[in-house]
């Protein structure tokens, strides 16, 4: 049936009409204007933070409109200096590349093995990696938070990040597992041929050729680790220096000297990083959480 | 003698494997430590009355369970968790759905961008999105910006306390949240519908089949299959409300939109955000974290079968379709 339809797709010129074709030109058109309203009001939160941040104080009340008739970085200086973001933001940045580095060392060396090579126990272990996507964090929170604990990792930011690196890179390994499978075996015959052990095919063989999967575990792993909450909230509830700029922000609003301007200055330092990322990688992370589905 | 052997293959088996093994020891090590270790634990701590702090640890047995389910709070959350899932889920899915089709379109040649802003708030930080949502949907008109938009509009006579009110804190929080993650099943769907051929598009087209009889007896029966896994990631990402829900309400007003993980962050840590309660108690929480997960697991367990008996059967009929 598909077959015959086929064959008359094949015939040219046949029905495509003047009058058609204009309507769909007319209906595009309307498509436009309806997504560009839609998609106006969808990032319009995300606006308005931003315009926040950059009008003082007096005008912000002032209404629902985006372009501030004075810009004004001073709430960002304060947000930095005497809400203390700044630190908070350092610890950020340490956490999340830290955990980026640890989740690919870890993710792409096991995803090598579980993908190139059949060995005893290994369908044990991806069937308990499948099982571990589906359990949500906080309920594994309470023995995680005494893990470090004990561990005398409470103190310092490695907890956090151990914590972080240790919970949530199963979608990456499983990434790193589907890629390797599908190098073709020649390439690995020609290492072994100039003799090359098993680590160095994998550093210097493998592994390079695997730069789609590093991008999409780097922007994955960044995201995650830089929007983290609850394990970062949990470990640093009694060590306020160590908070993480999600944390800071969400203690921001408790205090009472702080306004919306300047908490909108805090808000936009903190998501300005993914922001960036998201925008110019995108297409390594779409792609990667689209492959996942796939799966 | 066969016994022996078959030993000695299996060790020289895992002999010549031993590289695979050094290369999954450290993920293993790690998800050992913060995946498996913290589920047998958290088994273990709730036959135990304990603060988390003192090193006193008090067997009770069942009794944090037979206190579990006397507790009305407990209920309330175990309740707006099935509830917040109920309607987020199907919602996200199909909200989803219908943008990718609009954005499937490949006339649309600035689909990539529009595709690019329903994503974003995806990948911004949950809890910081929340902090500023509570400004959006503030009842004071200086700040609340929805309801100044909605006044302006005359749609509403005065200001609403969109999270402030018991009776629509949850409601607005379920719509946030769909907000928030509604580019994920986009994404998902346009992943699924870029596999149907756009060959079997321009077919029907020309057989005379206008937009939504195409998207009825071609497109749908072809991304079904796609339809029930999409589900089922979403369903278990929305599973994780605790940084939306805790930046956003804190559970609040009166606890009435406190959902299962805001429930057990209380009992475990709240006395030590100097909140509600008096004192941490892991053991209970480790108990409410139990119970919950066991109900999800028998009330989840059944559907996932039906979901892929329903896949094969639907990817077996897209097959015969094709051929």
């Amino acid at each position: 049936m598909i077959a015959e339809r086929l064959r008359i797709v094949a015939q040219p010129g046949l029905r495509v009409r003047r009058g058609r074709l204009r309507r769909s030109q007319i209906r595009r058109y309307v498509t436009y204007v309806v997504l560009t309203a839609v998609c106006f009001i969808w990032i319009y939160p995300i606006l308005w933070m931003l315009s926040s941040s950059i009008k003082p104080l007096g005008e912000f009340f002032s209404g629902l409109s985006l372009i501030p008739q004075q810009v004004d970085f001073q709430n960002y200086v304060q947000a930095w200096q005497q809400a203390n973001i700044g630190p908070d933001f350092i610890n950020s940045v340490i956490v999340s590349v830290s955990g980026v580095l640890i989740v690919l060392f870890v993710s792409s060396t096991m995803g090598y093995a579980l993908g190139r090579y059949r060995f005893p126990g290994r369908k044990v272990i991806l069937a308990f990696l499948g099982v571990l996507v589906f359990i949500p964090q906080t309920y594994t929170i309470i023995p995680i938070f005494d893990l470090i604990t004990n561990m005398h990792l409470d103190g310092n930011l490695f907890g956090i990040i151990l914590a972080e690196s240790g919970s949530a890179n199963i979608i990456i390994i499983l990434l790193f597992a589907g890629y390797f499978s599908q190098i073709p075996k020649e390439l690995e015959e020609a290492a072994t041929v100039d003799g090359a052990g098993f680590f160095r095919t994998f550093w210097q063989i493998m592994l390079p050729v695997a730069k789609p999967v590093i991008a999409t575990g780097i922007i994955l792993q960044f995201i995650a680790s830089w929007n983290d909450f609850l394990i970062p909230l949990v470990l640093t509830l009694s060590q306020p220096a160590l908070r993480t700029v999600a944390v800071g922000v969400y203690f921001l609003q408790g205090v009472n000297e702080v306004n919306w301007t300047e908490l909108s200055a805090a808000s936009s330092i903190a998501l300005l990083p993914v922001i960036i990322v998201f925008l110019f990688l995108q297409r390594y992370f779409v792609e990667g959480i689209a492959a996942a589905v796939k799966q | 003698m066969i016994a022996t052997e078959r030993r000695d293959t299996l060790r020289r088996r895992l002999w010549q494997a031993r590289w695979c093994y050094l290369f999954i020891l450290p993920g293993v090590v790690l998800a050992v430590l913060f995946s498996l270790w913290p589920i047998v634990a958290s088994g273990y701590y709730s036959f135990f009355d304990w603060d988390g702090i003192s090193k006193a640890m008090y067997y009770i047995g069942l009794g944090n369970y037979q206190e579990l389910i006397h507790d009305p709070y407990f209920w309330g959350a175990f309740g707006r968790s099935f509830l917040f899932m109920a309607v987020t889920v199907p919602v996200e899915v199909g909200l989803g759905l219908a943008l990718a089709i609009v954005l499937n379109d490949r006339a649309l040649r600035l689909a990539p961008i529009y595709r690019t802003l329903f994503f974003l708030p995806v990948v911004m930080t949950t809890a910081i999105m929340s902090i500023v949502m509570q400004f959006v949907f503030s009842p004071y008109t200086y700040q609340g910006v929805v309801n100044q938009a909605l006044i302006d509009l005359h749609i509403l006579g005065r200001p609403v306390g969109w999270l402030a009110n018991p009776q629509t804190v949850l409601w607005t929080a379920m719509a946030i949240f769909v907000w928030k993650w509604v580019g994920q099943p986009m994404v998902y769907w346009l992943a699924a519908l870029q596999t149907v051929p756009s060959e079997l598009h321009e077919a029907a087209r020309v057989d005379g089949a206008r937009g939504w009889q195409i998207a009825r007896s071609i497109t749908a029966p072809m991304v079904a299959p796609f339809g029930a896994i999409i589900a089922l990631i979403i369903a278990v990402g929305n599973l994780n409300v605790f940084a939306f829900l805790e930046a956003l309400t804190g559970g609040g007003p009166y606890f009435s939109s406190e959902t299962m993980e805001l429930y057990i962050y209380r009992m475990a840590f709240g006395a030590s955000m100097g909140s509600v309660g008096t004192t941490t108690r892991l053991g209970y929480a480790s108990a409410a974290a139990i119970f919950f997960g066991i109900c999800v697991i028998l009330i989840a367990l059944p559907q996932i079968g039906l979901l892929s008996v329903f896949q094969r059967r639907q990817i077996a009929v897209g097959r015969r379709g094709l051929t």
